[in-house]
């Protein structure tokens, strides 16, 4: 359908030792993870990011934030600064025999996976980018992988009985005023004015927590308000179009770090969702939100502007009646489902004209999301209760009701928070979302088989599988990597090899899998592939 | 202006029916009993998996900033 990829920043707690540095902790979690997969053994294959193409400052609307200006947060083309005096100042000498620091003495922030993924810390959190796919099929099961990339550092950090062990959270605020993202990456033709963008995406933005809202116990920032909520993020949220992602967010963030050729791409970066583990949910964000961006593509996007976005996010999201009305411009007043209904009887009609939902001939998986979210929307409007098995919020808010039913608990009460906070426990038997899953109260859009292999097998149809393959394979020989370069570093060759990989859609397995196969080391495999107009380089 | 902010766009059936009070069809008393029983297991499943003491294990979730 189109090219995308999602970010979570999981949320991180040592429960027997509060207190303790989250990017210390983080640090914990990525050497966790180079352990487990044994690449540093092979020989350094826990690759560096290339930080070249890093643009955090470039802002969509044509404009680059001056970094004197800029929050110091948003200087993410900077390697984290966390060596080794740093962490022994804070901490003492006796962290850095964590056997992932280096000669140097610094410790490892930031890894490249065989996936094609990115695991790294950002800021106070460990983060899982996934690689590019280009359905939301794949994007469910990739962002899935990631969640099991992050219980195999959790297992591997509980497993050392010196330090303490360290749990994982797939959600999106602490409840006390701090919250953090679960971003999405799509492919969009650059030729498509920004203005536009705004226009037809912020109506959609502003209601499609309905389908994938993850549910919240708390209304405020801080939860001062006793109550539950349909989405996690969106009293975070503070204005309708900027550059930040952690002050003043936006709905509609203007970042414009392609990650690609950029004249011909741009990367719309979305800060407003909810993390999801419900993989209905999930796919649904993925999907409808691809969609919408076809219908702005061929200008066919619902002409309606919602009056004050901001507000209207979170009186949307305040209300699990879903009668709530939001006004527009024009002065209707019509409900969020009103809003989806809007955009899918949009996008139903021009995947009629273009034929890509053909059951023969379309592309294969916008059929299946128009299904589904027309069943989603439908049930929602009949009897909210029967969508518990694929919308996240309607299934947290079912179990947190079965509590207030039994104990007779009030929103306020702290054992709801816990249901709610230990939801997103990513341990399956401690995850409430995961003990439901293993009864087969929720919906599996990608079986357990597929999520496993995409924790170690890149996509195949984007140029995630020639990062993928290039650690995996090459590992020893790959100094760093980024969406768009690998770099390595051949014996003999005297200078590092950086290959680029602009093209989001080249370096595919149908490319460069033969190359592969034909080359059991780095050097002959850089030989044909940068003697012959290398297919992965080529733009 | 009024009658025209009451308007509903594209209004579907489904979407009208909302302020129908939700009363659950009338099950045979088995059956109910039955769905009851999940929902009364599923808690006590949890019950068990939940982290000891609530109130402190939520006050001790701080987290830094994040995106």
């Amino acid at each position: 359908m189109r090219v995308m990829g999602s970010e979570t920043e999981y949320g991180i707690h040592a429960p027997s030792a509060p207190g303790a540095n989250a990017t210390m902790m983080s640090a914990r979690i990525i050497q966790a993870y180079a352990t487990v997969t044994r690449q540093r053994a092979a020989g350094g294959a826990e690759t560096r990011w290339d930080y070249t193409d890093e643009e955090p400052l470039h802002d969509a609307r044509g404009w680059t934030v001056d970094r004197a200006a800029a929050d110091p947060s948003q200087l993410t083309d900077q390697p984290p600064v966390l060596d080794a005096e740093a962490v022994a100042l804070a901490y003492g000498r006796q962290e850095l025999e964590l056997d992932g620091a280096d000669e140097s003495g610094s410790l490892l922030m930031n890894m490249v996976l065989g996936n094609g993924a990115r695991l790294y810390v950002d800021h106070a959190h460990p983060e899982y980018s996934s690689p590019e796919v280009t359905n939301p099929r794949d994007a469910v099961a990739w962002d899935a992988a990631g969640d099991l990339v992050a219980l195999a550092t959790v297992r591997k950090v509980a497993a050392d009985t010196t330090l303490p062990p360290i749990n994982l959270y797939k959600n999106n605020t602490d409840n006390k005023s701090v919250s953090y993202g679960s971003h999405e990456n799509y492919l969009m033709p650059r030729s498509v004015p920004f203005g536009d963008i705004i226009r037809g995406l912020t109506p959609f933005f502003v209601s499609r927590q309905v389908v994938c809202g993850a549910g919240r116990v708390g209304l405020g920032q801080d939860s001062s308000t006793p109550g539950y909520q349909i989405s996690q993020r969106a009293d975070f949220f503070e204005a309708e179009v900027g550059l930040e992602t952690t002050i003043r967010r936006p709905i509609i963030n203007t970042r414009d770090e392609p990650h690609a050729t950029a004249d011909k791409y741009r990367r719309l970066h979305v800060i407003i969702g909810d993390a999801n583990l419900s993989q209905a949910s999930n796919y649904l964000k993925f999907g409808t939100t691809a969609m919408v961006l076809s219908l702005i593509e061929a200008g066919q996007a619902p002409k309606i502007e919602v009056h004050e976005p901001v507000q209207a996010l979170q009186s949307i999201s305040h209300d699990t009646t879903l009668t709530a009305t939001v006004r527009l411009l024009d002065g209707r007043r019509i409900t969020a489902l009103d809003i989806q209904w809007m955009y899918y009887e949009a996008a139903a009609k021009l995947a009629q004209e273009t034929g890509v939902a053909d059951s023969v001939t379309g592309d294969g998986h916008t059929h299946a999301v128009l299904a589904r979210w027309e069943s989603t929307l439908t049930t929602l409007g009949s009897d909210i209760s029967a969508a518990a098995s694929s919308v996240e919020w309607v299934a947290k808010r079912s179990l947190l009701e079965g509590y207030r039913h039994r104990d007779g608990l009030a929103w306020d009460d702290a054992r709801l928070g816990l249901v709610d906070l230990q939801w997103s426990d990513i341990r399956p038997e401690k995850g409430l979302y995961y003990r439901l899953l293993s009864r087969d109260r929720m919906t599996r859009i990608v079986d357990d088989g597929d999520i496993a292999r995409a924790v170690s097998e890149p996509p195949s149809d984007t140029r995630a599988y020639f990062r993928g393959r290039c650690v995996s394979k090459f590992g020893k020989d790959v100094v760093g990597a980024s969406w768009d370069s690998v770099i390595f570093d051949v014996p003999g060759l005297g200078k590092l090899q950086r290959v680029p990989t602009r093209e989001p859609l080249r370096g595919t397995q149908t490319l460069t899998g033969a190359l592969f196969e034909r080359h059991q080391d780095a050097g002959s495999f850089l030989a044909e592939l940068m003697g012959q107009n290398p297919p992965a380089a080529k733009s | 202006m009024a009658a025209q902010e009451q308007q509903q766009p594209q209004s579907r059936e489904t979407e009208t029916e909302v302020d129908v009070p939700e009363a659950p069809p009338a099950a045979p008393e088995a059956q109910a009993s039955e769905a009851t029983q999940g929902v009364d297991d599923l808690l006590d499943e949890i019950d068990g998996v939940l982290e000891s003491n609530a109130e402190e294990f939520v006050r001790a979730f701080v987290q830094k900033g994040g995106q």
